[in-house]
């Protein structure tokens, strides 16, 4: 690099202004994307930004923590974007409120199979035991997994990322399992893709309907609940029953 | 739009607050969420103002979960080493909580639609 860009460079890296605008470009980017593929789920946005940004960190060397300086303005608004979804249960209050008896069953089979069964393939295919504490919460929101994941021995960090593939994998895959099952109902599979991929699905159920999203954006904030109190008693029975 | 925005960040001032004041072992945003929804009940409603602006905010839910979701890049070396429990895991065990979550849903739902229809 000529001296010139060096110093262009160099106040760049150290400014939050090129890891906020690395963000919004690339979600811009993959919104162009999502739209020009019919919004399939393939094409899932979150995915498309977070393998750009990973690329322009690695090709251009940037550690993470730069970029985070910037990004962190996108990543605040996650808390009030988690209170704003009382709104749309609010909407969907009467809906809910006849269908507690069978939600409540459905959270807790729910909840038990998407920790257990983490755990358990890990376990079975020899995943290390710091991986196998930050699988566990997989299912649940961000913020939550990695608060749960850290005094079980799990690593924060590794949490929030199996999260958010997670999150992919619950948005691509929801369609595909319940046309499979020949489930229609949009109330059962906002449910079911906000059990069991939080967020991530539940931006995507809301891409579908706003009925999916309402009960999506249930379905996370009670497996949240749900998770956080019920992990750190669970898993060490889990650990008992595979040896570990 | 900036009252609304006030009204969140509020609610999840007071839901940080008590996760901290009661050793709550969830993040305080998802207890702002229960107060906002029973103010909400309390009051029969959001405004128009919070109305639009929650939806803007929701609408927009991918584009939040960036940041951290790049974090992934940190991991390489975990990820390369131990890929194979990890995929496995994420992929049998996602799919799986989605059919059983979805299942039993359904099928309870279903069994009332029934019961109610065809009374004793």
């Amino acid at each position: 690099m000529t001296p010139r860009l060096t110093e262009i460079w160099v106040y760049l890296a150290a400014s939050p202004l090129l890891g906020l605008s690395l963000t919004l470009l690339a979600y811009q980017a993959a919104q162009w994307l999502y739209k020009r593929a019919g919004f399939h789920p393939l094409a899932n946005p979150v995915m498309l930004s977070v393998a750009m940004l990973v690329t322009v960190l690695v090709v251009s060397d940037m550690p993470y923590e730069h970029y985070f300086d910037g990004a962190q303005f996108v990543h605040f608004l996650l808390g009030p974007a988690t209170v704003a979804l009382a709104v749309p249960l609010y909407a969907q209050w009467p809906r809910l409120k006849a269908m507690a008896g069978p939600l409540t069953i459905a959270l807790v089979v729910g909840s038990l199979t998407a920790a257990l069964s983490a755990y358990g393939i890990g376990a079975v295919l020899g995943a290390s035991n710091a991986s196998l504490m930050s699988l566990a919460p997989k299912s649940v929101t961000m913020p939550i997994a990695m608060a749960v994941a850290e005094p079980l021995g799990g690593i924060p960090a590794l949490a929030a990322a199996l999260v958010m593939v997670t999150g992919v994998l619950g948005a691509v895959g929801t369609r595909y399992i319940c046309r499979w099952l020949r489930i229609r109902d949009h109330a059962v599979r906002g449910f079911a893709i906000g059990l069991a991929s939080h967020g991530i699905g539940t931006a995507r159920a809301f891409q579908v309907s706003e009925q999916a999203g309402a009960f999506a954006a249930l379905a996370m904030g009670l497996n949240g609940l749900l998770t956080a109190l019920s992990l750190p008693w669970i898993l060490p029975w889990a650990e008992r029953l595979f040896g570990r | 739009m900036i009252l609304a925005l006030t009204v969140l960040l509020l609610f999840q001032l007071a839901g940080e607050v008590l996760v901290r004041a009661i050793a709550l072992p969830v993040p305080g945003p998802v207890i702002g969420m229960g107060l906002f929804f029973l103010f909400l009940l309390l009051r029969g409603g959001p405004s128009e103002e919070m109305r639009k602006t929650a939806g803007g905010l929701l609408q927009h839910l991918s584009l939040l979960f960036i940041p951290a979701g790049t974090g992934i890049v940190l991991y390489g070396e975990l990820l390369a080493r131990e890929w194979l429990p990890l995929t496995a895991a994420l992929v049998g065990s996602t799919f799986l909580a989605i059919a059983v979550t979805a299942l039993v849903l359904n099928t309870l739902l279903r069994r009332r639609a029934t019961n109610r229809s065809t009374p004793q």
